[in-house]
C-alpha cells in the first residue's frame, strides 16, 4: 500500500473538480447550512407545520448555540476526513462551513441579548463578568471575530504562513465553547461530554501529525513492535500512521 | 397566620385563547361543552382527548390566595399546552418534551399511598379512598422554576393542611417527607442514575400546613396529566417547581429534616427551602427575573417576586432566618 498516488476525480457531468465544487457542492451545502436558521423561523411562526415550541426564546438561543457548536465540529472534521478519505478537495468547503459557525454564533449572542435579556445592558454585563459559563462563551465568540475577518483570499495571502497559526485558535475556540455548553448543564451532562470526546478526537489526531510528536510516536510503534514482535501489527511504521506528506496534505492550512 | 380573600378570584381569570393550535381550540370548545361547567378555567383550553372532567368547588372564598395580584406581571393561565408539554420529570427524561410523550404508558391505577412516621393514622390507602374526605378547589397559582422561567397554572386539588391534618401527626412530627413512584419499567428516566431515584421532598410542618401548601390531582377542570405528576402531585407556590413532587407514593413525619433528591445532587445550587427568591442567586444564573412561558417572545422576561409574590401569605414562616445561609 502506497499513499503517493492521488486518485483521479471521477468526472461528474463532465466538469473539473474546481467547478463541481463551485457549481454544485458549495451551493448545496451553503444550503443545507441554512436548514437550521429555516427550522427555527419555521418553528417560531408555526410555519409549515413545525411545531411551536412552547419556550420560544430558549429554543432559539439552545438552537442556534447548538447549531454553530455542530459547525465548528464540522469544521475540525474537514482535515482528518480529507487524509483519511483521500478527498484533498474538500478543503474548498472549510471555509464556508466555518463563517456560518460564526453566523449561528452571532445569532446565539443576539438572541441572548435582545430576547432573552431584554437588551437588559447591565443583566448582559453581569452575566459576562459573574457567570463563569458566559465569561467562557462570550470569549469564544470574541476570538472567533478575528479568524472571521481573516478567512477573505487576500487575507489569507497577506498573512501568509502566520494565517495558519492564527485560524489555530479554532482549536481553543472548539475547546471553549464545548466547555461553555458543559457548564451551563444542569446534571445531566452526557450531551456535552459526547462533545468533549469527539474535540478530544479531532485534536488527538492533529497533534498526532504534528512535527514534534509524530517522531515520538513512531519511536513508540516501533519499541512495541520490537516488544510483541510482528503478529497483528503492519510491518511499517509508515502504515500504521496517519497519511502524511505523500497523501497530498501538505498543503492544508489548520484547522 | 391569617387567610387572605384572594384579590382576583380564579373564576375572573379566563384564558382569551390558546395562542398557538387554533384545531385544538376548536375541539377543545366541544370537549368542554361536553363537560358542562366542569371547572371554568377549563372553558376553551382542553383539547379532546384529554383526562376526564373532576368535579371541583370555584368557591372564591373557600380558595385561599388563588392568585395574587401582581399588577406588573402577565397573569393569564398558561394554555393547555404549554403545561402540558414543556416538563421537567427526569423520570421520564431531562428534555423538557420526554415527559409529554413518555408518562402515557405509566399506569396510573390502581395506586396507593403510604403513611408512616409520627403520625396517628399511618398505612397504607388506596388513592380514591385516600382522597375520598375532601371537596376539590381550583386555584390558580404562579409556578417559578429554578431554571428561572415561569407559568401561571390552574391547578385542582386539596389543601395540603386538610389532608395532613386527618392524618393526624403527633407533636414530634417536625417535617414531612414525601417519596414519588419508583417504577423504571414504566418511568424510563429512572434507568440512568442522574439522580438518586425515587424523588425525595420535604416541608417543614409549618410550611406543609399553611394555606397555600396544595395537593394537585387535576388541571384545568380535568384529571391531572401524567406528565405533570399524575395521580397525585404536591404544589408549593411560593417555592422553586423542584419542590412540587410527583407521583407521590409515600408520605411521612419526621423529626429530623429529611434529605431531598435536588439539594443531595447538588447541595451548593439547590436548598431544603428552596423558596422563590430575586436575592439570591443560584451559582450558575440569576434569580432576579424569569422567562415567562407565553409571553409574546420578543418581551418574555418579568421580574421575580420575593417568595414568587405569595410573600403576605408566607414570610412569617421565615422570620429571623439568614435566607442566604437557608437558600
Amino acid at each position: 500500500m502506497t499513499h503517493t498516488v492521488l486518485r483521479t476525480p471521477k468526472p461528474l457531468l463532465g466538469l473539473t473538480a474546481e467547478r463541481r465544487y463551485r457549481f454544485i457542492y458549495k451551493p448545496v451545502v451553503f444550503l443545507a447550512c441554512l436548514i437550521p436558521l429555516a427550522w427555527m423561523t419555521c418553528s417560531l411562526f408555526g410555519w409549515l407545520g413545525c411545531s411551536v415550541a412552547v419556550d420560544p426564546v430558549k429554543f432559539l438561543e439552545r438552537r442556534c448555540g447548538k447549531t454553530a457548536l455542530n459547525l465548528i465540529m464540522l469544521t475540525l472534521m474537514v482535515t482528518p476526513v480529507r487524509h483519511l478519505a483521500r478527498l484533498p478537495n474538500l478543503l474548498r468547503l472549510r471555509r464556508m462551513l466555518g463563517l456560518f459557525a460564526f453566523f449561528y454564533v452571532l445569532l446565539h449572542f443576539t438572541v441572548y441579548v435582545a430576547l432573552d435579556l431584554d437588551f437588559d445592558w447591565h443583566m448582559v454585563g453581569a452575566d459576562i463578568l459573574k457567570r463563569p459559563y458566559i465569561t467562557v462563551g462570550f470569549s469564544a465568540l470574541l476570538l472567533l471575530i478575528p479568524l472571521a475577518m481573516t478567512s477573505t483570499n487576500r487575507m489569507m495571502r497577506r498573512l501568509g504562513r502566520r494565517w495558519s497559526r492564527l485560524h489555530r485558535l479554532l482549536y481553543l475556540i472548539a475547546a471553549l465553547a464545548v466547555w461553555h455548553f458543559y457548564w451551563q448543564e444542569k446534571i445531566d451532562e452526557r450531551t456535552p461530554l459526547t462533545y468533549a470526546a469527539v474535540l478530544a478526537i479531532l485534536l488527538a489526531y492533529r497533534l498526532a501529525r504534528s512535527k514534534r510528536v509524530r517522531p515520538m510516536l513512531a519511536g513508540a510503534y516501533a519499541r512495541l513492535h520490537g516488544l510483541i514482535g510482528s503478529s497483528g501489527l503492519p510491518r511499517r511504521t509508515s502504515d500504521c500512521l496517519v497519511p502524511t506528506k505523500a497523501a497530498g496534505c501538505d498543503t492544508d492550512q489548520p484547522p | 397566620m391569617t387567610t387572605r380573600i384572594p384579590r382576583i378570584a380564579p373564576s375572573e381569570i379566563t384564558p382569551q385563547e390558546v395562542y398557538f393550535n387554533r384545531r385544538a381550540f376548536l375541539t377543545g370548545v366541544a370537549a368542554a361543552a361536553a363537560g358542562a361547567a366542569l371547572g371554568r378555567a377549563a372553558a376553551a383550553v382542553v383539547p379532546a382527548g384529554s383526562g376526564a372532567p373532576l368535579a371541583c368547588t370555584f368557591d372564591g372564598a373557600e380558595s385561599v390566595g388563588a392568585l395574587v395580584h401582581a399588577p406588573d406581571q402577565n397573569e393569564k393561565p398558561n394554555t393547555w399546552y404549554q403545561i402540558t408539554h414543556f416538563n421537567n420529570y427526569y423520570e421520564f427524561g431531562t428534555s423538557k418534551t420526554d415527559p409529554a410523550e413518555y408518562a402515557g404508558r405509566l399506569q396510573t391505577r390502581p395506586w396507593s399511598i403510604t403513611v408512616a412516621g409520627e403520625a396517628q393514622r399511618t398505612g397504607t390507602f388506596a388513592l380514591e379512598d385516600f382522597l375520598k374526605p375532601y371537596a376539590l378547589e381550583e386555584r390558580i397559582y404562579r409556578f417559578r422554576c429554578v431554571e428561572a422561567w415561569s407559568m401561571v397554572i390552574p391547578w385542582v386539588g386539596i389543601p395540603l393542611a386538610a389532608m395532613l391534618k386527618r392524618l393526624e401527626p403527633t407533636s414530634r412530627a417536625r417535617y414531612v417527607a414525601f417519596e414519588s413512584l419508583y417504577r423504571p419499567g414504566q418511568m424510563p428516566g429512572q434507568k440512568v442514575p442522574i439522580l438518586s431515584w425515587p424523588y425525595r421532598e420535604g416541608l417543614r410542618i409549618d410550611e406543609a400546613m399553611n394555606p397555600l401548601a396544595f395537593m394537585v390531582v387535576g388541571l384545568y377542570g380535568r384529571v391531572l396529566p401524567n406528565q405533570n405528576g399524575a395521580p397525585l402531585r404536591l404544589i408549593v407556590p411560593w417555592k422553586y417547581g423542584f419542590k412540587g413532587i410527583k407521583a407521590i407514593v409515600r408520605i411521612t413525619f419526621t423529626e429530623t429534616q429529611p434529605p431531598t433528591t435536588w439539594s443531595r445532587a447538588r447541595p451548593d445550587y439547590y436548598g431544603f427551602y428552596a423558596n422563590v427568591n430575586p436575592n439570591v442567586p443560584t451559582p450558575g444564573w440569576s434569580q432576579e427575573s424569569e422567562l415567562r412561558i407565553g409571553n409574546p417572545f420578543f418581551h418574555q422576561r418579568q421580574k421575580t417576586l420575593m417568595f414568587n409574590g405569595y410573600g403576605e401569605e408566607v414570610a412569617y414562616l421565615y422570620k429571623g432566618m439568614n435566607l442566604r445561609e437557608h437558600f
